[in-house]
């Protein structure tokens, strides 16, 4: 892609400062809205064929249309900045070397919605996020662009960094809400939806961050621009996010529909040397795993369904001919149940017992009729959660046991793992965070 | 009650509480202030919250020990915490762990006996790019990535934080 769009400040010296992000146009897309009426901004942002840039894909446009026209409270914006799902890591870069932008796209939501007050819910680990957005906010009160009357349009909207401290559940927008409000992050029966009764029990829209922040564009150029920058459904440039076994690791922008191919090849520069492409997870760690045939799937929601998997966050992360199938599996359960909420039984406990027979099977103190009892278990826990973080872990281990059958069966009758191992490590010693 | 946020951190609590519609949702950034403050989040430390923003101590409690980023002990002065979540565990961080338990001598979970370093796993800490990594949270608060990590990386970085850790108190010592 010749223009750059999301990621064309991420190598701007200073980009992050008012100053530089307004004498690159920035605030520009903002004062066009202000020209607007919010069914108009709407509009567009439904042509624009935004899907939600967490993870799960729902069209923007729609969402927004969810909002109440006529709230007799204030209505809330909530950026979801919690990002935590493994291999997913773009966010960041858009609150620590464009804030602005991010914030931009928050006020024109707020103009367009009729929304009075937003909270970015940033990961609590994410300090540097946390810092450069609070002084970008600070920034923006001093040019009146936030707080009241901003630029005599008659919007008042007040703009806060919300830290968390260490839930991947707070990614979840009602575990979010929860932790916004100074609870435990445990979700939310819906409905209710958060556009009828959020945080605060207001009307509340959740947005993640890289959506947010493509707002301005969308509104530069129109929703059709932006639509036509993608395939069917699916518009518009986006952050790809790849790691892994490969010798250009990082954050990189791409039209939607793009090939994993070409993302490999053209942006991450190929497996690393002497490594070859075994596996890849194409949107974060809850995705189905897919092999090498295929690598000309499109990163697209629909076009990712049809090879068994999800677009998800459109972060991949690659693997190469030493990497221990079992060994991902068991690392992924553990990572769900060390997250989960433990409000619902089938989340809690399945999350345990899983990783607790991966364990064994790693170890070589596998039973053949392990791998029934683990796909039995994971069908239990999908579906039967409030929130979809028992899925999360039900899709990829189920996966890994279909498309790698070979490799939990080799385990079992060696009594071993037959891959290099992941350091010695001496143990785990007790758990302290 | 024997606690109280020193004027700077007295300032910076009235504005978070000013942030929010009611009290208890300036909890997690006001455990985290109080942590910095006072270095790790004791029964004490919750209870002086619990006062401060109006709530029973049980709502405190809750929220506290839901989060992994409340410390209900006191640690070292350096709180490592090496990521070994997918990109990281593929990229060399179980090997980060290893060669930090025999430079520290300690294993994971175990602080040293100077109370410098406390070592742990963190799950993904949303980094993979520049993998492996691991986060450190100093006893003063702050925190800080460190990405690409190598041993011979790591053994630079923990020469220079022998000296800074000298300036910081031990969180043990803060309250």
């Amino acid at each position: 892609m010749e223009e750059l769009f999301l990621s064309r400040n991420f190598k701007v010296p200073n980009a992050h400062t008012l100053r530089v992000y307004e004498a690159n146009g920035g605030y520009q897309a903002m004062k066009k809205a202000f020209k607007m009426d919010g069914s108009a901004i709407i509009d567009e942002v439904k042509k624009s064929n935004l899907r939600g840039r967490g993870g799960a894909g729902f069209p923007t446009g729609v969402k927004w249309g969810f909002m109440p026209k006529d709230s007799d409270v204030p209505m809330y914006l909530t950026v979801n900045a919690d990002e935590g799902e493994p291999g997913t890591f773009k966010d960041r870069y858009c609150m620590e070397l464009d804030p602005h932008r991010l914030i931009e796209g928050c006020i024109i939501t707020a103009w367009a919605l009729g929304i009075r007050y937003g909270y970015i819910y940033v990961r609590g680990e994410l300090q540097n996020a946390i810092r450069t957005l609070q002084r970008a906010i600070n920034e923006c009160y001093e040019k009146g662009y936030l707080g009241e009357n901003i630029l005599g349009t008659g919007l008042d909207f007040d703009l806060y960094v919300h830290s968390s401290a260490g839930a991947y559940i707070c990614g979840e927008e009602t575990g979010m809400i929860e932790g916004l409000e100074g609870k435990p992050g445990q979700p939310r029966l819906k409905p209710p939806f958060p556009a009828i009764v959020g945080v605060f029990g207001a009307p509340t829209l959740v947005n993640n961050v890289e959506s947010i922040s493509s707002i301005p564009f969308i509104i530069e150029r129109g929703g059709e621009w932006f639509a036509s920058m993608g395939v069917e459904k699916n518009g518009g440039p986006k952050l790809y996010g790849l790691s892994g076994h490969i010798n250009k690791p990082g954050v990189y922008e791409a039209p939607s529909g793009i090939t994993v191919r070409e993302l490999l090849e053209e942006y991450g520069g190929g497996m690393r040397e002497g490594s070859e492409l075994k596996a890849f997870i194409p949107g974060g760690s809850s995705c189905a795993v897919l092999t090498p045939d295929a690598l000309d799937a499109p990163m697209s929601f629909e076009g990712m369904r049809e090879y068994g998997s999800t677009m998800g966050t459109g972060c991949i992360t690659f693997m190469d001919q030493n990497t221990c199938m079992v060994r991902i599996a068991q690392r992924l359960a553990h990572f769900y149940h060390h997250e989960s909420c433990g409000q619902c039984t089938p989340c809690r406990e399945g999350s345990g017992w899983a990783s607790k027979v991966l364990d064994a099977i790693e170890a070589g103190r596998g039973r053949k009729e392990d791998l029934e009892l683990l796909l039995d278990m994971v069908d239990n826990v999908q579906g039967n959660t409030i929130c979809a973080l028992g899925d999360a872990l039900a899709i990829p281990v189920r996966s890994y046991l279909q498309v790698f059958p070979e490799e939990f069966e080799a385990h079992i009758e060696k009594g071993c793992c037959p891959y290099p191992k992941w350091g010695k490590g001496k143990g785990k010693g007790k758990k302290v965070a | 009650m024997a606690l109280q946020f020193s004027e700077e951190t007295e300032k910076q609590f009235q504005e978070l509480v000013s942030r929010y519609p009611n009290t208890q949702a300036a909890l997690l950034p006001a455990l985290l202030l109080a942590q910095s403050e006072f270095g790790w989040v004791s029964v004490e430390v919750m209870d002086y919250l619990a006062e401060r923003l109006e709530l029973n101590p049980a709502q405190v409690l809750s929220t506290a020990t839901f989060y992994t980023m409340f410390n209900k002990q006191p640690l070292g002065k350096a709180h490592i915490q090496v990521c070994t979540t997918l990109s990281c565990a593929l990229c060399g961080g179980y090997e980060i762990i290893e060669h930090l338990e025999e430079r520290l001598g300690i294993r994971l979970g175990e602080t040293t006996p100077d109370g410098k370093y406390t070592l742990a796993e963190a799950e993904c800490l949303a980094s993979c790019g520049t993998a492996p990594m691991f986060q450190i949270t100093f006893s003063d608060g702050e925190i800080e990535y460190y990405e690409n990590l190598t041993p011979d990386s790591v053994d630079e970085l923990l020469d220079e934080l022998d000296k800074k850790l000298e300036q910081l108190p031990a969180p043990a010592e803060m309250h």
